[in-house]
Formats: C-alpha cells, structure tokens, sequence
C-alpha cells in the first residue's frame, strides 16, 4: 500500500462564478513509503494548493485522495500529517521547547513523556540549548529547525511540506536540506515537499514531480538516482548536473507552453 | 531604570514649582485655582474624610471593573465561538461603543435607588464591557491563516483552538483594553456620583465642597481621584507584564 495515492484530483475555487479559477486539474499520483516527492512548477501553478489537498485543508473538486488507505480527513483526524510552512508559524507566546511540545499537548500526551520526546526532537535539530528561548530570539533557520522539530513531535507517518526554505539564506538553505534528510533517514518519514528550487528539489528528492499551470497538471515525473546517503559532494557530482539540466528543461517545456 | 525617570521627575516638580509661582506672583484666588501647598494642608488635615470617601469609590470602580471585564471576556468568548453571537451582537456593541454611555449615570439611580452601591456598579460595569469585549473579540480572531491550519492538522477541536491559540493570541488586545477600562472605570464611578449617592464618595465630596466655595477640598479630592487611577493603571500594566512578558510591547521594557 502505497502511503499517498492521488487519483484524478482536481480543485476549483470559486466554482461558477468570474472568479472561477482551476487550480489543479487531473493529478495522478503515488507515493510509496519512505519516498521523498518534490513538487516544483512556476508561481500559482497549484502547487501549494496540491498540498492542502493532500493534508485536508481543502477539499477536492474532483478524484480520489487516499492517504495510508484512508481518506485524508482520517488520516488528519489519526494525526498522520506533519505541516511544516514557509514560515515557522511558532506561537510567540510558547517558548521553544512549548511550541514543540503542542501537537502532544493537544493529542493529550502526559506532561513528562512531552517534554522528553520535546527535548528528543530539539537535539535532533540541534537546538536542544535553546529550549527555553522565546521565538523571537531565534533566527529564522533556527525558527524553521524549531518547526521541523515540532512537525515530528508526534511521528507522523507523513511529512507536508510547503516551501519551508525559501525565507532563508542559500547557505542556511543548504544545511537544512542537509539536516532534513539526516532527520528522514533516521525517521524514515515520506515526505512531500513543495519548492520553486531545482537544485533543492533534486538534491532531496527520491522523484521530482514537475507542475504546469493554469490548471496545475503534472507534466513528467523525473526520478533521482542520486547515492544515497547524499552530501556535499553529491551537488559536484556529475549526475547531480544531468539531473538539475533535466528537470530544468523540464521546466522549460512548461512555460513554454 | 532612575536615570530614565529623571526628565519625567523633572517635569512634575517643575509643573509644581510654576503653578505655585503663579498662583502667589499673581495672587490667585483659592476658587480659580489654589496653590499646591494649600491642596497639600487641605490633604494632610482632610485625610480621614478623603479618604472614607475615596476608598468607597473606589472599590465601586474596581467592583464595576471587575464584573464588566468578567462579563466582557465571557460575551467575547461566546462571540469568537458562535459566528450568529459574533453577527448579531457585535454591531450592537460597536454602536453602544461610539455613544457615550456615562448618559445613563442618572438613570441608574432611578433605577437601583440613589444610595445603592449597585447603581455605581452598573455604570462602570457598563462603561468597562464594550470597549474590553470589542478589543477582546478583535484579538480572539486576528489569527494567522496558516496558525489555524497548524491547529487543524493536529485535528484540534474548536475548544482547543480557542484556548491554545486564539486566547492566548488575544491578551495583549485584552490588556490595552483593560489599560483604557481602568480609567474608565473611575470615571464612571465619579461621575455618577456627581448625580447623587451616598455623602461619603468622592463625586459628592467633590461636587458639595465645590458648592460650599471650599475648593482646596474638592482639589484634594480630585488629587486623590488621579492618585487612585494611576494606581490601578499601574496594577494593570503590572499584571500584563507578568502574563505576556513574550509580547513586543512588553519584551523590550
């Protein structure tokens, strides 16, 4: 079973009226567990949108959406989604280790087991010494770490995620991919990631899944053969240029059109 | 923290010396404006009696305070949880906020009886609910669109929402509010008092003296009044420092 499958998804807003838009239109798509899927396309192409499809924020118009064999308002409801945003979206009034800890909070975890599974994840984004900081006495790398941490608080079998890099710095950028798939090989977390960036779409990702718009369609699927554990020498790597080439024509096709 | 103080400290003493300067270089008379030393004589030989009548007033402004903020934060919760409580009762109290409620002062003796503490109470209480319901409300549902699908992908319900991220979300607005209600509450305290009540309040104190051409008194009174409203502005920023010290307007002080 595969832990998403997307079956003739489409979604309009406004349906009937002159502000009628068709933000995606027949999605077909599986993800098998473990894969990490990079969604990338030009602006509005319905990328996002695809995202909240899949995470229950929205309904869908038309086609089947099946998450772990269930509808997505299920697997909500069983909390198998993790969100992570382009911004941290923390709660300024939580210190660190309180905004990871409330997704357990709201699940009714006990408070001991919460703040030992909340100081778990804070190491695991190495920012176990800033437990006891207010958000805004973090920069906006460590904010977005903080967030990551609190989306696997709960081990969700699958993470969400909606440009979460694009706020920051190219350097800061490229130790949190790097971060991100020392965390997802540790948790073996699917994960679906939405960017406008090539390289960090092929540098993450298991497959790329590239988007044309109006109405966001998926118009080719490259896979990554990138080695795995990938580093810094897998972006001097040949095959990681072949790649970034083809998704980049890839691209190409689409404004072309 | 002294140092910055200094240039405040500075202003009041000066504003004393001048208006003391004034008051004998011109040889005002007491009925226009008294001197400072003469509202001071007038204060330390009255204070009994100021202070009877201070103390009833204001415990009638922080009864009133109390129990319109209370009923404030219950209409507010009620409104951000109900969209028809949200609908039918906001534009009321919107409209009740732009009319200038201290009007019924008067009333409120016919209607609780002129010595009736409850009388005071009801206008402040009044006086007090929209503005701290209004803010309150505009707090509960300034969220963020994307702290709400937060909530929503943990699958947390209305309730959990509400206490976890829109109160919390709403208590600086609760506390400007309350900042403005504080002074309010005095105000509609005193004021209702100038139409009729117990002798012993500092309305009545204010308005008799002020009839018997005694107005060093009435000035002592008024001292004791701006004392009195200062005193629980400051309780109130006290107590928002305590609650929101993660908020911008506090974090920097």
């Amino acid at each position: 079973m595969s832990a998403l499958s997307l079956s003739g998804v489409g979604k309009v807003f406004n349906p009937g009226s002159d502000q009628e838009v068709r933000a995606v239109h027949g999605i077909d798509l599986e993800v098998g567990r473990g894969e990490f899927v990079s969604v990338i396309g030009p602006s509005g192409c319905g990328k996002s949108t695809l995202l909240r499809l899949i995470g229950d924020l929205t309904p869908p118009s038309a086609g089947t959406v099946s998450v772990n064999g269930k509808t997505p308002a299920r697997a909500r409801l069983d909390r198998d989604y993790g969100m992570v945003f382009q911004s941290a979206t923390l709660l300024d009034w939580r210190k660190v280790a309180a905004n990871v800890e409330l997704p357990l909070e709201i699940m009714g975890m006990g408070e001991a087991e919460r703040s030992r599974q909340a100081a778990a994840m804070l190491d695991l984004v190495q920012l176990g010494r800033f437990a006891g900081h207010y958000p805004w006495q973090l920069s906006g790398g460590m904010q977005q770490r903080v967030a990551i941490a609190r989306a696997l608080a709960f081990k969700p079998s699958i993470l969400l995620m909606d440009e979460p890099f694009g706020a920051l710095d190219e350097m800061t950028r490229e130790r949190m991919q790097a971060e991100l798939l020392r965390i997802r090989a540790e948790t073996g977390t699917t994960v679906v990631f939405v960017t406008h960036s090539i390289p960090e779409a092929v540098f993450l990702s298991t497959r790329v899944v590239i988007m044309s718009s109006r109405p966001g369609t998926i118009t080719e699927v490259v896979d990554i053969d990138l080695p795995e554990p990938r580093s810094y020498e897998t972006r001097e790597d040949r095959r990681f240029f072949d790649l970034l080439t083809k998704v980049r024509e890839g691209l190409r096709a689409v404004e072309a059109s | 923290m002294l140092y910055h103080r200094l240039p405040a400290i500075g202003i009041f003493v000066g504003g004393l010396i001048v208006w003391e300067g004034v008051v004998r270089a011109f040889d005002i008379k007491g009925f226009i404006l008294p001197a400072p030393t003469a509202i001071a004589a007038t204060f330390s030989a009255e204070t009994a009696d100021l202070l009877t009548a201070g103390a009833g007033t204001f415990s009638t402004a922080l009864a009133g305070l109390l129990l319109g903020g209370a009923l404030a934060v219950l209409m507010a919760l009620a409104a951000a949880r109900w969209r028809f409580v949200r609908d039918g009762a906001l534009p009321f109290a919107i409209a009740a906020n732009s009319t200038p409620i201290i009007v019924l002062a008067p009333i409120a003796n016919s209607w609780f009886g002129l010595r009736s503490p409850f009388a005071s109470i009801f206008v402040v209480a009044i006086l007090v609910f929209f503005p701290v319901m209004i803010n309150l409300v505009r707090g509960l549902l300034s969220v963020e669109a994307s702290e709400v699908e937060l909530m929503e992908s943990y699958a947390a319900g209305r309730l959990t929402t509400l206490w976890k991220l829109q109160l919390p979300n709403a208590t600086p607005y609760l506390f400007s509010a309350l900042k403005v209600a504080a002074a309010l509450s005095l105000i509609g305290a005193i004021v209702k008092e100038f139409f009729g009540g117990s002798q012993d309040r500092l309305g009545q104190y204010i308005t008799t003296k002020a009839g018997l051409l005694q107005f060093e008194e009435a000035w002592a009174a008024i001292v004791l009044a701006s004392i009195f409203g200062i005193v629980l502005y400051n309780v109130v920023v006290l107590i928002e420092r305590r609650v929101i010290p993660w908020h911008v307007s506090v974090r920097n002080v």
